[in-house]
């Protein structure tokens, strides 16, 4: 039996701003359940035969729409999948027709990316499936916020005053969103450092400190989540050119040094090696990567199994 | 038909008159104001509790018609404007064709004289097809009844057909009417840069954009003795620009709008595409000075921008929806809601911003009660309580950030010409 501390108190999930810590928490400990079943040889269960998961993807994605792919193969869902790269007001139909389209088809959950934010709330208000956010342009990706969390509670007892070091580009990133509104339900000190180009204006309204000097910012760190930098806006100059970016922000042994002894060194990939993060430490003992993409895969079963089955203390094994 | 409006409180801006009097309208003007009146085969109405004013005037407002008016035409826009107290609206060049010659300024002229329940204005464009890249002919659609010049939400981004322009202008003693937004500054953007767009992952249009553009458009239109207009004044660098250049005599006026005094950009937290607008709906602090702009004179009239969309059109996501919502059926009641019985305005100066400011604005024969003017008047119920509701708007653009806001206060009666085209919020002539 998995018990959580709490049901989800609500039906879909479209960022971690609007999460309850307790809600939070619930997760995180279910999650920690969805892991032993991954670990299994036989890792199928049961939990949500007769549910059907359908994955609508606008943006290319391989690892958040596969993790949300298996997880809901391992509990027993069916799982389509839905890719289209243009968007759908290209393409002539406008969302919420395609929304509808899928929820004539009796979908139970809708898991979502697409490049405007606000789209995965803009479904809500469409079609009556649950409505997963799987990251919606620069406003939030909450399963990788959820799973940055655990990864963090796996080697934190809190993660109150805990210093969590978010480097790069910070104004494009639905992941530093998320992350700062998830760590903010658990008293965690955030910084953000990056090129002040790459910080949006006014993100100390956030509840975070800013450094413009990574050196400064990764100073007694506990954890340091470094960012993908979107090579697509590089087009826009945001900064001069990746070599110089690597050689003032990127994150490398030397830099990684400042932080605290066994920091925790997390990407949401997929990584520019050589870019923002140095091919030595990628895969370094501090580095929790590959564990968090295993963790990202727990975290989105959790989230199915509570939004689908309502968080009751239901037998997930049959 | 001959009417007479009993015992109301006439405002009266252009001459400062504030009392109870009663009006006579005979033959499409104003017959008599005074006390007592007593007249026969007039329809006779209770003005009790009741402020008889001027009729309000649009200075900006988007009719959709010729070419779009699956958004809006001619006979749905000026019914808007009826329920909403106006009398006259100007209707701004973005059209399909653009008004950009004076064939188009008479056609439109031509259908509102067939079409609309108010009187309609008509805006020609500074340049050809609004292109920033040759003139239009500004002289033959102000001989043909252009009120003002304006590329309207295009900003002129060559400094050189914007002086041109102004200089063309100023030649017929109209306003020269800008949307000042440095365009570099603003290109992807979708809402006000700040906290709320720090959150929200939106990509920012910041209100140095505005500045910058006022700025330089101040300027120019110093070097050039033109009446230049800012339309749509949104953040609180940009009023204090506007400020410093009266101070020192440039002929510069400037207009906001309702939502810009009313609201901010926390209206855009739930993604809303009815708080989508241009300018953006900015943070407390340039609303707040907006407001203190407008209430010591460096704005001089309140404008709607009324902007209506298809349904389909807004019911999207926030990124891909466009800019600007309805205006004219709730400008009003939010104006006095916000600063009438927030007692930062008086009625008086409501009306004023409203009606005679516009009317000088665009030199039009307006804003006034007196007799003998055409009886162009608005009946207002300042403490009638209301609540948004889009479905019964008159405009075809149904989306509106004051959905399902209470307001107080309302207009009760539109008279155009000496026809009653709104009583109690229903147009009459359909």
């Amino acid at each position: 039996m998995i018990k959580t501390p709490v049901s989800l108190r609500r039906k879909n999930i479209l960022d971690l701003a609007s999460l309850s810590k307790e809600e939070i928490e619930s997760i995180l400990i279910t999650a920690k359940e969805m892991k032993n079943v991954i670990n299994r040889d036989i890792k199928k269960v049961p939990t949500l035969r007769g549910k059907s998961v359908v994955n609508l993807f606008f943006e290319p994605s391989t690892r958040t729409r596969t993790s949300f792919e298996l997880a809901g193969k391992y509990l027993g869902a069916d799982v389509v999948n839905i890719t289209t790269s243009s968007s759908s007001v290209v393409k002539g139909e406008s969302l919420r027709d395609t929304l509808m389209t899928v929820e004539a088809m009796g979908v139970d959950v809708i898991v979502m990316r697409h490049k405007a934010e606000g789209a995965a709330l803009f479904a809500t208000q469409c079609v009556s499936p649950v409505i997963i956010n799987a990251g919606d342009g620069a406003h939030a990706h909450p399963t990788q916020g959820l799973l940055d969390l655990f990864t963090m509670k796996q080697h934190y007892d809190s993660l109150s005053g805990l210093k969590v070091v978010i480097v790069g580009d910070i104004t494009h990133s639905r992941v530093a969103r998320s992350n700062i509104a998830g760590l903010a339900k658990f008293g965690a000190d955030v910084h953000l450092a990056g090129p002040k180009t790459l910080i949006p204006k006014d993100a100390e309204s956030l509840g975070v400190t800013v450094h413009y000097n990574v050196e400064e910012a990764l100073k007694d760190a506990d954890v340091v989540n470094v960012l993908r930098i979107q090579l697509e806006r590089q087009k826009s100059g945001l900064f001069p050119s990746p070599r110089e970016y690597a050689r003032i922000f990127g994150m490398n042994s030397k830099r990684l040094a400042l932080a605290k002894p066994g920091a925790l060194l997390l990407h949401p990939g997929p990584m520019n090696r050589g870019l923002e993060i140095s091919p030595d430490i990628a895969y370094s003992d501090q580095s929790m990567i590959a564990g968090q993409v295993q963790n990202g895969l727990a975290v989105r079963m959790a989230l199915l199994f509570l939004v689908t089955l309502g968080g009751k203390n239901i037998e997930l094994l049959a | 038909m001959n009417y007479l409006l009993k015992g109301g409180r006439v405002i009266n801006p252009a001459e400062q008159f504030d009392g109870l009097m009663d009006v006579l309208i005979e033959e499409g003007k104003i017959a008599k104001i005074g006390k007592k009146i007593t007249a026969k085969d007039a329809k006779v109405m209770d003005m009790t509790g009741l402020v008889i004013t001027p009729g309000l005037i649009d200075m900006h407002v988007h009719l959709r018609d010729p070419g779009l008016e699956a958004k809006e035409d001619m006979a749905s826009g000026t019914r808007a404007a009826a329920a909403g107290g106006f009398t006259t609206i100007a209707c701004m060049p973005n059209t399909k064709p653009i008004v950009d010659s004076s064939i188009v300024v008479e056609g439109i002229l031509r259908r509102a004289a067939v079409e609309g329940l108010v009187h309609v204005a008509v805006i020609g464009s500074v340049s050809k097809g609004e292109s920033g890249k040759e003139l239009a002919e500004i002289g033959d659609m102000i001989l043909s009844g252009a009120v003002a010049i304006s590329d309207d939400g295009i900003y002129i981004n060559q400094a050189n057909l914007l002086k041109t322009g102004m200089e063309y202008t100023s030649m017929f003693d109209r306003i020269f009417i800008t949307h000042a937004e440095e365009k570099s500054l603003v290109e992807e953007g979708v809402m006000h840069e700040g906290k709320i767009s720090a959150k929200l992952g939106l990509k920012g249009r910041p209100s140095i954009a505005e500045d910058i553009a006022v700025a330089r458009n101040i300027m120019l239109a110093e070097y050039t003795d033109t009446r230049l207009h800012i339309a749509h004044v949104s953040s609180r660098e940009s009023v204090e620009l506007i400020r410093q250049a009266k101070a020192r005599g440039v002929k510069v006026t400037a207009e906001a709008t309702p939502h810009h005094l009313a609201l901010t950009d926390e209206a855009v937290l739930t993604f809303s595409t009815a708080a989508k607008v241009c300018p953006p709906l900015r943070s407390a602090e340039h609303v707040q000075a907006v407001r203190q702009g407008l209430l010591d004179g460096t704005i001089d009239a309140i404008a709607t921008d009324h902007a209506p969309h298809a349904f389909e059109e807004k019911d999207c996501e926030y990124n891909d929806a466009p800019n600007g919502f309805a205006g004219l059926e709730t400008a009003l009641g939010v104006v006095l809601t916000e600063l009438y019985h927030t007692k930062l305005m008086s009625l008086m100066d409501i009306v004023n911003k409203m009606s005679v400011a516009p009317a000088q604005l665009l030199n039009l024969k307006a804003g006034v009660l007196k007799v003998g003017a055409s009886a162009d008047i608005t009946i207002i119920n300042p403490e009638l309580s209301w609540t948004v509701d889009s479905t019964g708007f008159y405009t075809k653009g149904k989306s509106t950030p004051f959905e399902g806001r209470k307001l107080i206060g309302k207009a009760v009666g539109t008279f155009v010409g000496g026809r009653l085209m709104m009583e109690q919020g229903n147009v009459l002539s359909e």
